[in-house]
């Protein structure tokens, strides 16, 4: 393969991790004092991250945008965190997590590290309890779990529809003990501009302080992204308004490869747009379909009549619901994958079933789970022959305890009671599965920049399944990053801090600085949002849940006129120095504009469906992707060579040595 | 809708702020009150003014990062959500709506909407953890089981987003509800127990450190807090405290 | 000590507990002037026992007045304190959306209270300290009943009584259950407090302003 050395230890399956670790170098504790690194972003991954190696001893300086480590968009996450505990005795493994992960991710994962992965997330569960995450325990003070899309077991731990916050919350507390001891300095309201590259390696980053407009340099002997996905760059998405790809996009222009930048994961439960002001899609947990059933009407008047206001969801008759998701997938049901259950909405929609004013959206109906906790708990309260009302009470309850928070979120966004009339929903995107390439270390191709979180690409191949993403944030940044990167780190005992004021700082400062000028000095026709919105249009409309080659051209097409007219004519208020939101858009716009026609591009080379890559042409009678392992097992990572569309490719073949390549069935 | 609006505007830190009137047309009600201010910007950039400046980001009521003190109320009227959450139907036609920033001393204004929160971090990082590493070599999840109601009460107590909502509903600007509920989080647990003197006591020398009130009970904050924090916490904080000081 | 004193939850505990001394004190006091109504040698004797038993004149007497000192010092102080914590006030605050007036008020009405305490004190202790120390009377103990009903005989001062309870009132509204959360008590018992410190909070001050109007309206004649 050349270039791409994806450096995953020679062993059996199980074992290698335990090898790896066993054998990579390590830095002593006095040396750890005199080395310094940079954590950009400090979500679950960064965060973790960051409190780890400063605990470890090194020095560490973490870098976000918000104004504290607390408000990363991990703490959005709602319905919880995977673990192979088999706590409930329902046959889970490691492997089993394993298997679920690769398959889940359509079979275009690494498996070393899936693997690791699912060893290190029991690991997590101990690790957060111990700091004081209050997950949700069960009567016998035992923790409880659920059931996520895509597994046949109970494996998600889980705080009320509020996981990812303590999470968060658990990691931050861990950051802010090492801030307590001095050993992490928090740069909060900062942004990465750039990074800076001395003798090939990663030594430090450009910020801009948020507050003040001052270009800073920061050096370090390695620097580790942890900065999210790029889901934003369709504009709506349920990423926070901040997300961004800067951090990575500056990375790969400056030699980072790109990897499967078009796996991105739409999910399906999300609250329908409601008009052209909205600015952000807001997500209903995964674990919503624990219980919910999703339904459209059965015939096309019907869907009609409910678009009209004429007829309620709640007038049509079973027999005239189509739940189609447990018609076409009796094994899974509603709890198929996030790629299908998506594709299977936009299905019904696209053939008119819609169910809200502009058709693009289906219910999630709790009515029948109500009915069947709520004869549950009247029996265990010894009711045999509770009456109807009060059985609806009783699983109201049950439901409120146990997804009260999305309830109340969504009546408050859509002003309807969930408790009463169906919720509707419609995909969204979500979750970038793509990001930097890193090897088993999470090295980028730069050297000294690792890659952790949802910013690389390693472990969810072309689809995430539900509550993987805190596991993967939290075990690469609690536990594998900062032992991998010692190996790194052992060979700079001797290298000294690093100066600020070589010419190669000097040099990328002086880039930032024009760069930011250029942006100012177009004294243009039209906001960043502007920008923004349409190239949302393009990605949604032609990259989105179905692609095919001809959209997809025209999509590289119109991002780069797009790009060009943004560079011309984008309109920025005010100044440089001081605090200034627009500015800070302008340069992550900027940034996502070449990422969209790299993403385009690369959904355009990868001829076959698999995951959340749906292209139109590669698929079954039935309408189930088609994937081609023959020609396209393989990691796309993108070598950046000035415009996004002489972007190269390297491929890194992907080698299933434990798993046999199958068709993806949930039938 | 057509709205009045009256925002405080400031240019920095250092500049002296007032009021400016706005009037914003075809407003919404499916509109949240961060989506009216995003037409208002998109409005005034079009006219080459300065958009008003505002912390937001994830919008879905969880990341604390909104705020804004609106008609006299932190988040608004509504009960029980955020800004980015408060949506225009609350709203009439013709009102005139006062947005300020959330006011303490404790809270430096930093531009027009935007103060400055890190004295919330400050005061976690005196101690608002457990010290424990997070090498992964800890006892087993399950080897201490919590009583579930303990359990729950933390979770209740840990769901604080942070955002000041309290400090500034608290006519005295007070931050016990914010400082009890990281108290209360740990103090309900085994794990927490072990540093519970300790803790509340750096976590409150921080508190009355950074200038703010003192509480006088008037609940104003329970009420105005988005997540419902519960008063209790703050009881529950001045018995650790009391017993912390009690034991030395 | 001195590091627990400037704590601000210690300031809150003292507060409370100097209230709550005071809420004491306050039913004491009523209970003894109720008997000016029902009985009144019932009331020159205990009024005469409080005036001349060395325990209560010379230990309970200065606590009580350490404690009124004490509670409106750290009134003050608060006060002080809280104010700076807003520096740069709202244009436009809604208190009254989220928060009792009582609770947010109790500066004004424990001023007023105060100022009521001055009046009080000129009416009675000052007057007593007179009688007693300075013009060094002999003892008389039936003299109690009929300088109190006096005191009541203009109109000015029963008005005045009558507002200044008014507020008391008010205070205990807030004050008597607020002092428990202070001491951290916020369990199951907290709705007994709440409910007991209305009852209270009403009951007390508008006996005492019965008292007051009763004799007004029954003036002694001579």
């Amino acid at each position: 393969m050349g270039i791409l050395d994806s450096k995953v230890p020679s062993g059996p399956l199980a074992e290698k991790w335990t090898k790896h670790k066993n054998k990579i170098n390590l830095v002593n504790p006095a040396n750890k004092r005199n080395i310094d690194i940079i954590v950009v972003g400090t979500g679950l991954a960064g965060g973790s991250a960051a409190a780890t190696l400063a605990e470890l001893g090194y020095n560490v300086k973490t870098f976000c945008y918000q104004d504290s480590p607390r408000r990363a968009h991990s703490i959005a996450a709602q319905g919880g965190i995977n673990a192979a505990k088999n706590y409930q005795g329902d046959g889970d493994s490691a492997y089993r997590l394993f298997y679920d992960t690769i398959k889940g991710g359509d079979y275009r994962s690494r498996e070393a590290n899936v693997h690791r992965l699912a060893e290190e997330s029991a690991n997590i569960i101990d690790q957060c309890v111990a700091q004081g995450v209050p997950f949700a325990r069960d009567y016998g003070g035992l923790l409880d779990n659920r059931s996520f899309g895509g597994v046949l077991v109970s494996r998600t731990f889980y705080a009320k529809g509020q996981t990812g916050q303590q999470l968060l919350l658990g990691a931050y507390s861990a950051m802010n003990r090492q801030i307590n001891r001095g050993k992490i300095k928090p740069y909060n309201r900062h942004e990465m501009m750039d990074m800076v590259l001395v003798d090939g390696k990663a030594r430090g980053i450009i910020a801009r302080n948020l507050v003040t407009g001052e270009i800073e340099r920061h050096s370090a002997h390695a620097v580790v992204l942890a900065t999210g996905g790029y889901g934003n760059v369709f504009f709506l998405s349920t990423n926070a308004m901040g997300s961004n790809v800067m951090a990575a996009w500056r990375a790969h222009r400056r030699g980072a490869f790109f990897a499967n930048p078009c796996f991105t994961q739409i999910h399906p439960t999300c609250i329908p747009v409601s008009g052209d002001h909205q600015s952000k899609l807001t997500l209903m947990s995964e674990s919503l379909r624990n219980d919910g059933r999703i339904w459209v009407p059965k015939r096309i008047e019907d869907a009609q009549a409910i678009r009209e206001g004429k007829l309620k969801p709640t007038q049509l008759k079973e027999e005239d619901r189509d739940y189609y998701l447990e018609r076409r997938y009796p094994a899974f049901g509603n709890l198929v994958p996030r790629d299908v259950a998506s594709r299977a909405a936009k299905e019904r929609c696209d053939a008119g079933f819609g169910v809200n004013k502009t058709g693009e959206a289906v219910y999630l109906d709790f009515a029948s789970a109500v009915q069947r906790y709520g004869k549950e708990e009247a029996l265990t309260r010894g009711m045999k022959n509770g009456d109807s009302k009060t059985i609806t009470q009783l699983g109201k309850d049950i439901i409120e305890a146990k997804y009260g928070n999305l309830f109340q979120m969504y009546e408050k966004i859509v002003d309807e009671n969930p408790y009463e009339t169906p919720m509707m929903i419609y995909p969204a995107v979500h979750y970038t599965m793509g990001g930097l390439w890193v090897d088993y270390n999470l090295q980028t191709t730069i050297e000294g920049c690792y890659c952790a979180g949802e910013a690389n690409f390693s472990d969810h191949g072309a689809n995430r399944l539900g509550a993987s993403a805190l596991m993967q944030g939290l075990a690469d940044g609690y536990f594998v990053l900062p032992y991998t990167i010692g190996d790194y780190l052992s060979n700079d005992i001797r290298t000294g801090a690093i100066s600020t004021d070589s010419p190669e700082f000097e040099y990328a400062e002086k880039e930032v600085k024009d760069r930011i000028n250029k942006l100012m000095s177009a004294k243009g026709q039209h906001s960043v949002d502007y920008y923004h919105k349409k190239l949302g249009k393009i990605m949604w409309d032609k990259c989105g849940m179905a692609r095919n080659a001809q959209g997809l051209e025209e999509a590289i097409v119109e991002i780069s006129a797009l790009r060009a007219d943004f560079w011309e004519n984008v309109k920025i208020p005010g100044g440089t120095d001081g605090m200034n939101a627009e500015l800070e858009k302008a340069g992550r716009v900027a940034d996502f504009l070449e990422l969209g026609e790299l993403f385009a591009k690369d959904a355009l080379t990868r001829q076959e469906s698999c995951g959340g890559h749906f292209r139109e042409e590669y698929q079954t009678e039935e309408g189930e992707a088609l994937r081609d392992d023959e020609n396209f097992k393989f990691v796309s990572a993108w070598e950046y060579k000035g415009e996004p569309k002489d972007a190269v490719l390297h491929k890194e073949d992907l080698v299933y040595e434990n798993i046999e390549l199958k068709t993806r069935s949930y039938k | 809708m057509k709205l009045n609006l009256k925002i405080w505007r400031q240019k920095d830190a250092n500049t002296k702020g007032e009021m400016v009137d706005y009037t914003i047309n075809g407003v919404e009600g499916d509109m949240s009150f961060l989506e009216m201010l995003d037409v208002l910007n998109e409005d005034l950039i079009n006219k080459g003014k300065e958009p008003v400046q505002f912390d937001h980001d994830c919008r879905e009521g969880i990341c604390g990062s909104c705020s804004l003190q609106i008609n006299g109320e932190p988040h608004g009227p509504d009960r029980l959500v955020t800004t980015c959450q408060l949506h225009m139907r609350k709203f009439n036609d013709g009102d005139t709506i006062v947005i300020e920033p959330f006011r303490a001393t404790a809270f430096p204004v930093i531009k027009d909407l935007v103060v400055d929160r890190t004295a919330f971090d400050r005061i976690q990082q005196a101690g608002g953890y457990i010290s424990v590493n997070t090498s992964g070599n800890t006892v087993d999840a399950n080897a201490t089981p919590i009583e579930k109601d303990k359990a729950d009460d933390s979770f209740y107590a840990a769901t604080c987003i942070g955002c000041g909502a309290c400090v500034a509903a608290c006519k005295n600007a007070s931050a016990m509800l914010f400082t009890s509920a990281k108290v209360s989080q740990f103090a309900l647990l085994p794990q927490g127990r072990v540093e519970a003197t300790e803790r509340v006591e750096n976590m409150v020398r921080q508190m009355d450190l950074e200038g703010f009130g003192n509480c006088t009970n008037t609940g104003a904050c329970e009420v105005e807090c988005p997540k419902g924090i519960s008063l209790e916490n703050i009881a529950r904080m001045n018995r650790e405290y009391l017993s912390a000081t009690v034991k030395g | 000590m001195s590091g627990l004193i400037k704590s601000s939850i210690a300031r809150k505990v003292v507060m409370a507990l100097s209230g709550l001394f005071l809420v004491f004190f306050l039913a004491q006091h009523f209970t003894i002037n109720i008997t000016s109504v029902i009985a009144p040698d019932t009331f020159n004797e205990w009024s005469h026992f409080m005036g001349y038993n060395g325990l209560v004149q010379f230990i309970l007497q200065p606590i009580l007045i350490a404690g009124v000192i004490v509670h409106f010092v750290m009134g003050i102080a608060l006060e002080i304190k809280n104010n700076k914590a807003r520096a740069i006030k709202y244009k436009k605050y809604s208190g009254g959306a989220n928060a009792s007036w009582m609770s947010r008020n109790m500066i004004i009405t424990g001023l007023v209270v105060l100022a009521f305490l001055g009046l009080h004190f000129y009416d009675f202790w000052i007057h007593e300290m007179d009688y007693k120390y300075i013009a060094g009377n002999a003892e008389d103990p039936t003299r109690y009943y009929q300088e109190t009903v006096e005191k009541f005989e203009p109109f000015w001062r029963t008005v005045i009584y009558v507002i200044s309870f008014v507020l008391l009132s008010l205070h205990l509204w807030h004050g008597f259950a607020s002092s428990f959360q202070s001491m951290g008590v916020n369990n199951k018992y907290t709705p007994a407090i709440q409910t007991f410190t209305k009852i209270y909070a009403i009951g007390i001050p508008l006996g005492f302003i019965f008292i007051a109007v009763y004799h007004h309206l029954n003036p002694i004649t001579h």
